[in-house]
């Protein structure tokens, strides 16, 4: 009976593992920046290209910043969402334009829609590493101190939005 | 004679001016970009070779020609250029892109089961191995016959002598 039962029990335990590889995303790769304060920045504005931001400006107040570019296939897909969300007047997003033309991206902005409070410009991509930007879009939340609480990489979907981003930003914006 | 001698000047001072003409064109370059420093291109691929690409998971930084790559390699060849050590631009990378980046993963209590996992399913095999044949010669142990038995045995064995022989 014994020597009937192992291999099945191998053979289970091999497959449960394999399914739940299966399940998991490789691209999804843990950011070492969650619950450490955002790398700052001072950038060059997208619309108004002699005004800087700077990243201290958004202290005291819960912010998004998405990372986008007009090269960018799948910002297309989450745009609309973004849109919604910045016209809900939830939170506001600040867009950093990776490695992008100004010109392409100014007619991008006015063909899709623009739910940014500010675009800020990363031309070479410097920001882009402080913030361990490999694939564009990404979205961080970010607290009232100046500290990442969640990254998000690919697109934000209603799901993501719903089940994590949402609530996160309630709970962040009740704090003191 | 002379004609002759006169055409070899003519041309030996035609190649001398065309070699001191030509190094012109290299002198007026300008200040050698870091990437065609010999010294900090042999640092970085040394470094890149042993980082993970994030867009392309399974080729090294050194190898890939993704734009994230790109970018990474320059990072890196600026800190060489600003004099850090290997260990803070590795460090610079971690902080930002996570122990993922490293085909070197440190020892640490979560990756204690990737380094010690493959010595650990070893000694697993290896203590099956030895109980599993231990047990076998336990069952092929010498069963002792009895007298009549070893006289059967015999007379086999003494027959089969006897038809050989014939």
């Amino acid at each position: 009976m014994m020597r009937y039962l192992m291999p099945l029990a191998i053979f289970i335990v091999l497959a449960v593992f394999l399914l739940v590889g299966l399940t998991l995303n490789p691209r999804q790769v843990p950011s070492p920046l969650i619950d450490k304060p955002a790398p700052k920045f001072q950038l060059n504005q997208l619309h108004e290209s002699d005004k800087i931001m700077s990243s201290e400006d958004n202290l005291g107040k819960v912010w998004m910043l998405n990372v986008w570019a007009s090269w960018c296939v799948a910002c297309r897909d989450e745009h609309p969402l973004l849109v919604q969300l910045a016209n809900s007047g939830i939170i506001p997003i600040y867009g950093l334009n990776y490695k992008d033309e100004r010109n392409t991206a100014l007619q991008w902005l006015k063909r899709y829609g623009d739910p940014y409070a500010i675009s800020i410009v990363d031309t070479d991509g410097k920001v882009g590493i402080n913030y361990g930007v490999y694939g564009v879009p990404e979205t961080y939340v970010i607290d009232k101190q100046g500290i990442i609480r969640h990254k998000q990489i690919g697109p934000v979907t209603v799901d993501s939005l719903e089940k994590t981003i949402l609530p996160l930003i309630k709970e962040l914006q009740n704090q003191a | 004679m002379m004609r002759q001698f006169s055409d070899v000047v003519k041309v030996t001072i035609f190649i001398f001016v065309l070699f001191s003409v030509f190094p012109l064109s290299t002198w007026a370059k300008e200040a050698i970009p870091v990437a065609e420093d010999p010294d900090i291109e042999k640092r970085m691929l040394a470094l890149t070779v042993d980082l993970r690409c994030l867009v392309c998971q399974n080729e090294s930084i050194a190898d890939s020609r993704a734009e994230f790559s790109n970018d990474i390699r320059r990072e890196i060849r600026e800190q060489i250029k600003d004099n850090k050590t290997d260990k803070e631009i590795v460090q610079f990378l971690v902080d930002r892109y996570g122990d993922f980046v490293l085909y070197n993963p440190p020892m640490k209590p979560t990756t204690i089961l990737l380094w010690f996992g493959p010595a650990i399913l070893f000694a697993i095999g290896l203590g099956s191995l030895i109980v599993y044949l231990k047990r076998r010669r336990l069952q092929i142990e010498d069963v002792s016959l009895s007298q009549e038995q070893l006289k059967e045995a015999e007379a086999l064995l003494n027959e089969d002598k006897k038809g050989k022989n014939v």
